[in-house]
This record gives structure tokens, C-alpha cells and sequence, in this order.
């Protein structure tokens, strides 16, 4: 019986034929695998799938350390009063259909992201952008310093004009990258081929076959099984093995995004700033950080990793795990143990809730190795897994108290914009909730609408400061960002950006 | 009538009676899942634009306003009855709609999620059938024998065996020890095998019981005795007699089964990373992409409507004894 099924199941591999590694290395395509599945083509919602692929390009590009380099642009220049950018549209560049890359249609494919909400381009003061001669032209109502990093976000990718349907809905998908599409089949498979016309530095790979995996363990199975030659989002249980077993190269680098917990600050318990700050004396970070995430050096001392240099302060003093500390400041904050043990004030007991979701398999482990350790300090926490936009809709309506989530501080390269986003005066879905600094709100400010580097420099340190004591947000873990690369390949990079996988730097191994 | 000649006809009265009765089933099927699905989608806690949004945007960038044009653009705000005559009125004209989440249409989503559900679960039960019934009808020519025994090892074996662990294993000997088969994946050639193979084993033991229990009953009876009495060859025993009654209880079964893999396979299908219908509905409610929802359990309550109606049909065949009294003359 065993033995006809396992005839039927050999009969059946030998028709598939081709098999996992029985082929030579150069006569099948690079096969990359990760967890994104592709639900759209749109650049404001397909989470910078195709500049990952390095099929679209953004005008401005990024190099590994955040600083912007030249993309679709040659360069850019501002106006003296800081309302009018130029950004010369690099001449000899070619769509995919063949169609040179135009200011005009460069201006079209932004003013398309720009009609997109929850983007940051739409959150530009931006009057208009045009063609004009071979520049694209922006207009601003005001100065906006971080304009150029805004135009390297994924969501501003320039897609050719026959990408675009009637109601400017995209339909295919033709950049101008050294990778094009080749074959799709949403959501999880992508073929690629390199772009003969491209003008760069010709890949040295030209067949690339993206593979949407969910499960973690899936993908562990694919790189072990040598299906797969780069995998992304790894587990850190098959990492470790993998690591462990020695067969495989693991590139890793830390990524500017930060696991946090959102705290509302409006809330009649946790509006407290002793309160919040015994929150985080509460937190065994390192603890967390090696038995969760087995990864001893992402235990957060403060919100920013040292993956933004710029921002990450060396000299503040580090948020440190200090129970009794946090049970000072709670008593100091009038909170005294009840008979069992959980805080009260007045009768009202400390009791809050947690939100988390899934999408990231580490959030809810975090969330109830938080609950542990709040209750070691009188703290009852409820831990809620649900479902992403319950973080959102529960700071709109007022009734999240506690939400663990991980942000990245450099989807626009320049961290400024997505903090001037999520610490201004009113909050923000992922950042403070019922809480308000004036000093902070001037200080991003005036560092909009500034290039001096001095100024910058000091406000990014008062920055780091007024959020390490008022704690709008308590910093958990920071994130490393691991791929499995087979030995068939070399020459991996990631980016700390998540903007690229530079595949087209990749080679076959000698 | 006269003597009945060696291959009988199905009389087409009965084949017509049970179209008949399986498309208004179909409709009332259609009606209910429809308005039981949006009813719900509706009482379901969580804001449905942030969800969509969630769904849309990706956990980084759903925010408020994102929610909020999602609200303007598909008009959420409207009373629940209008959005559901809305759907009905579309379903009538036999436009599904386009996904919420994505913007594709949901008749070629929804086509390629099936066909994929499809493919897997015919080869699966291709596979599980003819080791399944293989080894139930050898089992069976010795009840209490050491092939009898072995299969009902395999059974109980193979029904313990939660298929996720059975994937696992494998992955891990075929592609990670042996490397014949890609581990996981959609779109190459071999890619189906694995999947299939996890699902069939499991299956087959069923199979294997099924058919024993049946083809050992069909033995004993006595018109298999008459005709061996009668001077019948074995061989033709066998292939007249007892597979071709053995057959009509395989049948049902066999479609039972086919819905049970087609409905059942999410664990199998997000394990092997094959977008199928499963993957597919699962992904719909957790944004609350309506139109998908709809669809997909449309698709899957008509699929029963259809199997049963070929399983019947297909009893008729196998069966020619009439159902009902009167169809006697």
C-alpha cells in the first residue's frame, strides 16, 4: 500500500521532470521568493513591489545609506524662494513599450499619485507639476525642503502612459527599469526579463521569477530545497536553523523600522507621563529581542535604530528594563495594588487594552510577552489580534489605548517626513495619539522648510530627545531584515530602505 | 416491457426530473447564500472601509484617509438594502463585479482561483482513487488477510496524519533530501505533485475502506454467487457484477469527497503557496472584499448543486433501476 502510493508519487516526479536542482545554474531563471503577494499594480497601492523588482523607477533614488542619488532624474535644482523644483528627466531613457520617458509623461504619471490619498505626495503642498521643456516642474505652496526624498517614495514610480486605462486605473505595468515585466499572474507569481534598451549597467541575470509564498515555513523549505535563490521574510526559528545547518549565505542588514507600542496619550490612565514611562521601565527589551526575535541587538534604547545615523543618538540615555523603577513611578502616579494584585486608583483598576494583528508573525508574540511583563508590575493587559486597520480606525474613534505595530521611519528617505506626519499637533494613525509638544511641532517646522545642515542637525537631536522622555510612543524592538541566498548566486545587498532588491547586481557563482 | 437487453438506456424521464430539480435548487441556492453572506459581511465588527483599505494600501499605509476614499468611492455610506439589491441586480445580468481590493474583475479572479482549486482537487482524487480503490478491492478478495490488514494500518494511519505534518514531511524528503520536486509555488510544472500527493494520501486510505467494505459486501451477495454459479469467469464476475455495483456507492462517495477537498484544502493550499479558492475566500473576508466573497461562495455552493447533479446523474447511469414506483410499468 505504502509502496503504491509512493510508486504513484515517484511515477508523477519523474513526469514533472523538471526537477528543484537538477538543472545548472545559468538555464533557469533566478527564482526570488517572499511573503508580498501582488493584489495590485497600482504605485500607490502595490506597497513598492515594482521598484523592488527594479522594473519602475522613482525620479529620485536612494543609495544604501538613505542618502538621495540621481534616479529618473539627473539631479533636481530649487528655486531661491524654495517654491519651484526642476528636475531634469535623464534624456536617453526608454520606457518598456520602446516610448521615450518624457517630462510630460512623468508629469502625468505624478499627477496621477498625487490624486491618491494616505500617499505622501498628496500630503505636499504641491500647486502643480508640469512639463516643462525637458524638467519636470513642481510647484509648492510653500517650501518644502524634503520634496526630493518625497519623489523617491515607492508610490511616485513613473509608469509609462500606456500602462494607464481610460480612468487612469493601471493596467499594465511598463517602467523603465533594467527589469520588465515578462509574465504575471497576480497575486503570486512574477517573470521578469532584463530590458535590452537599458542604458546602464546590463544585469548579469536576465530571467527573474518572483514567487509569493504565505507561510513562513514554505519559504524556509524553498531556500533549503534550492528552489528558491534569494527568500525574503524569514521566521527567526528557520532562520536560526538555516543559519545553523551552514549550507545557505544569510545577508542581513538593520532596516529604520521600529516595533512600538502606540500609546494614547488622551487616555484617562495612560495620559499620564510617569505612567507611560513605568510602561517602558516595564519592558524587558532585551529578553524579548533574544528569546523572540533571537536577535540580541535589536532591543530598542530608543525609537530610532542606528540604521538612520542621522537620527539615532548615541549619547541619550537608553531606555532600560527597571521594574521597580516602574513600580516607583506608578506609585508616584497614585496607583496602589489591589487584592489581586492589579493596580488601582479610586476604585478604577489598571486595566487597558492591546491591538495588534498578524501581518508581521512577531507582533503577536511581542504582545504577549508585554503582558507578561506588565503584570509582573500590577499592569492587567488585554491583547487583541486583529486585523491592521483596527490601529487606524481605533485612533479615529477614540477608543485605542495600546497598539504594538512596527513603523518604518524611511519610506520617504528623509525620516523627517513621516515623523512631521505622525508627532504634528493632531497625531496620526500610526503615530501620537491625544498628544501634543509645541516645542516638537516648531522644531519639524522649521526643519521643513530649511536645508541648513546645522539646523537640521540639532533639530533631529531635540527631536530624539523630547520623544526618549514623553514617550508618545514606547520604542519595543528595532528590525533586522534577513534574505537566504543560495550558493548558485552572489553579490546580494539589501537595502536598508526596502526600496530595491538590486537583483540586476546579481551573479551566477563561478 | 420486454427482457431488459444486456446495457440498458437511462430513460431520459428521470435524467430530466433531477436537471429539473437540481437548477431550481441551484436558484434558491444562488438567493439564500447571497443574502446570508452580505448579512454577515454587514454584522461583522470592524469599520468595512478600514478593512478594505487594509487590504488595499498594506498595513503601512492604511490610515484614515485612505479609509475614507475607499468610503466615498464604493459608496459604503448607502443603506445596507440598496448595496444588497444593488449586487442581485448585477448578479442578474450576470456581472460579478470588480474586487474591492484589487480593482480586477472578480469573473477572472475568481476563474483562476477555481481552476486552480479544480486541478489540485482532480489530482488528488485521481491519484487517491487509484491507489485507493487499487488496494480496497485487492484487500477485499481475502477479508482478514495480510493485504486487509495492511490497509487498515494505512487507514487509520493516514487519516491521523494532519496534512500540514504530512506536507511538511513531504517537502522535506522530495525537494530537501531528494530535490525531484519544487518544495512549494504555482505556475511550473511539477509544482502540482506535492500538494496532490498531501491531499491524496490521506484520501486514499478513505478510499481503500470504502471500496474494501463495499466490493466485500458485493461478494457475498447472492446474485455475485449466482453468477459465479452459473459459470461466469471470475474476471467477468468481477467487472460486470461487483465493479459496476460497487461503483454507485463509490460514486457518491467520490463526489462527497471532491467537495470536501475542493472546500477543505486551506491549510494544503496556503502551505504549498497554490492560489486557490480557499486562499482565495480567506484573503476576501479578512479585508471584506464583498463582491469576492460573494462570488466565491457562490462558486462553491453552485459547485455542490453541479456535483450532486452529476453524481446523480451518474447513479442513473451506473444504476438503471428505477427510483420511484410509477416509472414501473
Amino acid at each position: 500500500m505504502l509502496g503504491a502510493a509512493a510508486a504513484a508519487i515517484t511515477v508523477l516526479a519523474a513526469c514533472a521532470g523538471e526537477g528543484a536542482q537538477s538543472l545548472p545554474s545559468p538555464e533557469r531563471p533566478l527564482t526570488v521568493v517572499g511573503q508580498f503577494e501582488l493584489h495590485s499594480l497600482d504605485p500607490s497601492t502595490s506597497g513598492g513591489f515594482f521598484t523592488r523588482l527594479q522594473v519602475a523607477e522613482t525620479l529620485v533614488d536612494a543609495d544604501l545609506r538613505g542618502a538621495l542619488q540621481p534616479g529618473l532624474a539627473t539631479g533636481w535644482e530649487t528655486s531661491p524662494d524654495g517654491l519651484t523644483w526642476r528636475f531634469p528627466v535623464r534624456p536617453d531613457a526608454l520606457f518598456h513599450d520602446g516610448t521615450s520617458v518624457t517630462a510630460a509623461a512623468v508629469a502625468d504619471a505624478l499627477n496621477t499619485a498625487r490624486t491618491k490619498a494616505g500617499t505622501p505626495l498628496a500630503t505636499v503642498p504641491v500647486t502643480a507639476i508640469s512639463a516643462d521643456g525637458g524638467n519636470l516642474r513642481v510647484d509648492l505652496a510653500k517650501p518644502f525642503a524634503p520634496l526630493a526624498a518625497v519623489l523617491a517614495h515607492t508610490s511616485t514610480q513613473i509608469l509609462a502612459p500606456s500602462s494607464y486605462g481610460p480612468d487612469r486605473t493601471v493596467t499594465t505595468v511598463v517602467g523603465s527599469g533594467p527589469y520588465r515585466v515578462e509574465r504575471l499572474e497576480q497575486p503570486a507569481t512574477v517573470e521578469l526579463t532584463a530590458f535590452e534598451q537599458w542604458q546602464g549597467s546590463k544585469p548579469a541575470i536576465t530571467e527573474v521569477v518572483y514567487q509569493a509564498a504565505g507561510r513562513s515555513e514554505s519559504r524556509a523549505l524553498m531556500a533549503e530545497s534550492g528552489q528558491a535563490d534569494v527568500t525574503f521574510g524569514m521566521d527567526p526559528t528557520s532562520l536560526q536553523r538555516l543559519k545553523q545547518a551552514g549550507k545557505l549565505t544569510i545577508a542581513d542588514v538593520t532596516l529604520p523600522r521600529t516595533i512600538l507600542l502606540k500609546v494614547n496619550a488622551g487616555h484617562a490612565i495612560l495620559g499620564d507621563v510617569r505612567v507611560r514611562r513605568a510602561l517602558s521601565m516595564a519592558l524587558d527589551r532585551d529578553s524579548m529581542a533574544t528569546a523572540l526575535l533571537r536577535d540580541p541587538e535589536m532591543a530598542a534604547t530608543q525609537l530610532f535604530p542606528p540604521s538612520l545615523p542621522e537620527w539615532h543618538q548615541d549619547a541619550i540615555t537608553p531606555l532600560a528594563h527597571d521594574p521597580s523603577g516602574a513600580r516607583e513611578l506608578l506609585a508616584e502616579a497614585g496607583w496602589r495594588p489591589g487584592s489581586d494584585g492589579i493596580l488601582e486608583q479610586d476604585g478604577r483598576k489598571f486595566s487597558v487594552t492591546l491591538r495588534t494583528f498578524p501581518d508581521r508573525p512577531e507582533l503577536p508574540i511581542i504582545a504577549t510577552a508585554v503582558q507578561a511583563k506588565l503584570k509582573e508590575v500590577g499592569i492587567a493587559l488585554d491583547v487583541k489580534v486583529g486585523n491592521s486597520s483596527e490601529i487606524p480606525a481605533g485612533h479615529q474613534d477614540g477608543s485605542l489605548e495600546l497598539g504594538l505595530y512596527a513603523r518604518n521611519y524611511a519610506l520617504v528617505p528623509d525620516a523627517l517626513v513621516t515623523l512631521a506626519g505622525d508627532f504634528g499637533p493632531d497625531g496620526a494613525d500610526y503615530g501620537a495619539m491625544g498628544w501634543n509638544n509645541t516645542e516638537l511641532t516648531s522644531t519639524l517646522d522649521t526643519m521643513a522648510g530649511t536645508a541648513d545642515p546645522d539646523v537640521l542637525n540639532s533639530g533631529r537631536q531635540q527631536i530624539t530627545r523630547i520623544l526618549q522622555s514623553e514617550l508618545p510612543v514606547i520604542p519595543v524592538a528595532w528590525y533586522r531584515q534577513s534574505a537566504v541566498v543560495s550558493p548558485r548566486v552572489q553579490g546580494l545587498v539589501l537595502d536598508p530602505l526596502e526600496r530595491s532588491w538590486r537583483l540586476a547586481d546579481l551573479s551566477w557563482a563561478k | 416491457m420486454g427482457i431488459s437487453s444486456a446495457t440498458p438506456r437511462i430513460p431520459a424521464g428521470p435524467v430530466l426530473r433531477v436537471i429539473r430539480q437540481r437548477a431550481l435548487q441551484a436558484a434558491a441556492v444562488v438567493l439564500l447564500v447571497s443574502t446570508a453572506c452580505f448579512a454577515i459581511i454587514q454584522s461583522l465588527p470592524g469599520d468595512i472601509a478600514f478593512r478594505i483599505a487594509a487590504g488595499r494600501y498594506g498595513y503601512d499605509q492604511v490610515t484614515a484617509a485612505s479609509a475614507d476614499t475607499v468610503r466615498a468611492e464604493l459608496g459604503l455610506d448607502r443603506p445596507a438594502w440598496q448595496q444588497l439589491l444593488d449586487w442581485l441586480g448585477d448578479l442578474a445580468a450576470l456581472d460579478l463585479g470588480t474586487s474591492l481590493v484589487t480593482g480586477a474583475s472578480v469573473a477572472g479572479e475568481l476563474g483562476l482561483y477555481l481552476s486552480s482549486s479544480l486541478q489540485l482537487a482532480a489530482a488528488a482524487l485521481a491519484i487517491a482513487l487509484l491507489v485507493g480503490a487499487t488496494a480496497g478491492t485487492l484487500a477485499a478478495s481475502r477479508p482478514g488477510g495480510i493485504l486487509d490488514r495492511i490497509t487498515t494500518l494505512w487507514v487509520s494511519g493516514a487519516r491521523s496524519l494532519p496534512p500540514f505534518l504530512l506536507g511538511l514531511v513531504l517537502i522535506l524528503v522530495l525537494s530537501v533530501h531528494l530535490g525531484v520536486l519544487p518544495a512549494a509555488g504555482h505556475g511550473a510544472a511539477g509544482n502540482i505533485v506535492l500538494p496532490a500527493a498531501t491531499l491524496a494520501v490521506g484520501l486514499s486510505g478513505l478510499f481503500a475502506r470504502v471500496t474494501r467494505d463495499t466490493v466485500a459486501q458485493i461478494r457475498q451477495s447472492e446474485y455475485v454467487r449466482f453468477a459465479a454459479t452459473k459459470g461466469l469467469g471470475a474476471r467477468l464476475v468481477f467487472l460486470r457484477h461487483v465493479l459496476r455495483n460497487a461503483g454507485v456507492t463509490l460514486l457518491s462517495y467520490l463526489g462527497v469527497q471532491l467537495l470536501i477537498l475542493i472546500e477543505g484544502v486551506v491549510v494544503v493550499e496556503s502551505l504549498f503557496a497554490w492560489p486557490g479558492l480557499g486562499h482565495a475566500l480567506v484573503h476576501a473576508i479578512f479585508w471584506r472584499d464583498l463582491p469576492m466573497i460573494q462570488a466565491t461562495a457562490l462558486a462553491l455552493a453552485l459547485l455542490v448543486v453541479a456535483l450532486n447533479t452529476l453524481v446523480d446523474l451518474g447513479a442513473l447511469a451506473l444504476d438503471p433501476r428505477p427510483r420511484r414506483r410509477e416509472v414501473v410499468l
